[in-house]
């Protein structure tokens, strides 16, 4: 039964999206549609007062992940019928078929010593079973909390879409603040859903493109420490930075292999000036040159499994997306369409590439096929760029900023304001990422381990 | 041609904001012809940064996404090579700069090629290398605000530093 429920959503969420895509054509922005899972998400219960306050806090992240995604309507908590004591002991499925929930929530809450014990059950109400329950141990101080909520969250996800969760993940970026054109950049890092956040650089040097290590909880971005342009790694748990290959020029545009073991990025020799890409390894510490190209060639992507590259290059008379081998051979360019392509970055589900575009003085954030077929827009603004995947390849998010508008002595009126959007990538569900200051550069972590 | 102008006024009115005397720069409706410049000059000691973007145009501008150097930037260039020439022992940063209107990774690239375009050109005149060196800023550092074409052409340069 519920496989072909699955299926069935599946089913509706590509009918939906398919048959708005093609209406959309003429802006250019393919916005997809989804119907929405109703989904009642109670309150954990306890009966110890120590506990009642994480219960409902718990309830609360869970339901804000869900309605986030855009693939689920958390019900509101005063058209619930049956309490949280009664529905505890039992669910009375009477009881949620009435407010049209499909599926439920419950959860309870104990104290054991200084930890939690939160578990939880979900509930299909139409077929009236469970679909799945789980428990988990965390300890009372802090907010540890958080995380068994993301965990559960994940849960619920995958098992009523059929989809890998993505809420048990962090986002790094980097934080602006300061007047315009002389902006101070920040690395910081969040939750997915902005809590717990944090700034990891002290702002006396500019930081750019963080990008996630697939495996460990690394970080590899571009520091202009000692106005030395550099790309750097990050270990967030020792809190250290070293800097990456002992280059003579400019490194910049890192990410890191699937496995997490090397850096493909773009070197720049500083007597010839021309970026070139580079694979280091970081274990040996070797590295070797793939691309030997008069044009710029950048912002390079691993695919999944290793074995090929994507990236930008000005080869030809317009930038342009290209693939090759890890060793460079066999580059073949992808992109097809009038305007340039930048910032390509391949799917974790390998099907996708996600890129930045830039026709007629717009800019959209576009995926194509891995062969460059069916490209289509998911979003379009003044200024957008950077995509990045979450580790579950249905959503990208990316930033924005805004044009700037100034008076007649040049002063900044409004405008030129950086911030993270998120969306689904049928082109549905477009919202901000809220950050404390502006934000720029995002970068999805795989889920955490 | 309008840049130049424009700079020009600004580097005039920068000079008058000063209170100083600009006997030689004021003669002239062109930043480029300082022969005459002395070792003082409207007030700023030769050879520094003043002495650079008041008699001497620390800058040169780029089209879209090109760092093809223009007859304008080469002239400006050559009048920069005699002034490396003239002061020996000053050795310059060439900072690469974009518009916005790129992606940040793609103008990085962009910007350091502009900045080796100057630097090679300063070479070519008989700068010694050694005494020049790059850094690109892509599009994180304008020299002016605002999302327009006025801004972006402003903003698409190569400006020397005296280190």
């Amino acid at each position: 039964m519920k496989k072909i429920k699955i299926l069935f959503f599946a089913i509706l969420l590509l009918f939906n999206s398919n048959s708005l895509i093609s209406e959309e054509l003429e802006i250019g922005i393919s916005q997809g549609s989804v119907k929405p899972t109703p989904i009642a998400i109670t309150e954990f219960y306890s009966n110890n007062l120590n506990a009642v306050k994480v219960g409902r806090d718990i309830s609360e992240v869970i339901s804000n992940n869900l309605e986030r995604s855009g693939l689920f309507i958390p019900l509101i908590k005063e058209s619930f019928i049956q309490n949280n004591e009664s529905l505890n002991k039992q669910p009375r499925f009477e009881d949620w078929k009435i407010i049209k929930a499909q599926h439920l929530l419950s959860g309870n809450v104990n104290i054991d010593g200084n930890d939690f014990i939160v578990k939880f059950k979900l509930f299909d109400v139409y077929a009236g079973k469970m679909i799945v329950e789980g428990g988990y141990r965390v300890g009372k101080n802090g907010n540890d909390w958080r995380r068994v909520s993301h965990i559960i969250s994940d849960e619920i996800f995958e098992r009523i879409t059929g989809e890998g969760g993505y809420f048990d993940t962090r986002i790094v970026y980097v934080a602006e603040s300061g007047p315009a054109g002389k902006k101070q950049k920040r690395l910081a890092i969040m939750d997915q859903d902005q809590a717990n956040h944090l700034f990891l650089t002290d702002g006396s040097y500019m930081v750019l493109t963080p990008r996630f290590s697939p495996t460990s909880q690394k970080i590899t971005y571009m520091s202009y420490i000692n106005n030395e342009p550099r790309v750097y790694l990050y270990d967030i748990e020792k809190g250290q930075s070293e800097i990456v290959g002992d280059f003579p020029g400019m490194t910049f545009a890192p990410r890191f292999s699937p496995d997490g073991k090397k850096i493909v990025m773009s070197y720049t020799d500083s007597s010839i000036g021309n970026s070139e890409i580079y694979v280091m390894d970081l274990m040996t510490r070797m590295d070797e040159r793939i691309t030997n190209n008069p044009g710029i060639d950048v912002s390079p992507s691993f695919s999944p499994d290793g074995k090929k590259i994507v990236f930008n290059s000005n080869r030809g008379t317009r930038q342009h997306l290209y693939v090759m081998d890890v060793n460079g051979k066999n580059v073949k360019r992808i992109s097809k369409g009038a305007g340039s392509y930048f910032t390509p970055v391949w799917s974790p589900r390998s099907d996708l590439i996600a890129f930045t575009k830039v026709e007629g003085g717009q800019f959209y954030i576009g995926v194509m096929e891995t062969d460059g077929k069916n490209e289509r827009m998911i979003s379009k603004a003044f200024h957008v760029e950077g995509p990045t995947w979450s580790p579950n390849g249905r959503y990208l998010m990316y930033y924005k900023q805004s044009q700037t508008f100034t008076d007649s002595e040049g002063n900044v009126k409004s405008g030129g304001e950086s911030r993270l959007f998120m969306i689904d990538i049928t082109g549905y569900n477009e919202r901000e990422v809220i950050t404390p200051l502006e934000g720029s550069d995002p970068a999805w972590s795989p889920l955490l381990q | 041609m309008l840049l130049r102008i424009l700079s020009t006024v600004f580097m005039l009115f920068f000079i008058a904001a000063c209170g100083s005397t600009p006997k030689d720069t004021a003669s002239s409706s062109d930043a480029g012809t300082i022969t005459e410049t002395s070792s003082v000059s409207g007030g700023v000691a030769g050879g520094t940064q003043d002495d650079l973007v008041i008699n001497v145009g620390d800058r040169v501008f780029f089209g879209y996404d090109s760092h093809d150097l223009s007859s304008d930037a080469q002239e400006q260039l050559q009048v920069q090579a005699s002034w490396m020439k003239q002061y020996s022992e000053v050795s310059l940063t060439v900072e690469g700069h974009c518009d916005e209107r790129g992606t940040r990774e793609y103008n990085i690239a962009l910007g350091e090629r502009r900045a080796q375009a100057m630097k090679n050109y300063l070479i070519g005149l008989g700068v010694e290398a050694g005494r020049l060196s790059t850094i690109s800023y892509g599009k994180e550092r304008p020299a002016v605000l605002g999302s327009n074409d006025a801004a972006y052409a402003q903003n698409r340069r190569a400006v020397a530093v005296v280190n």
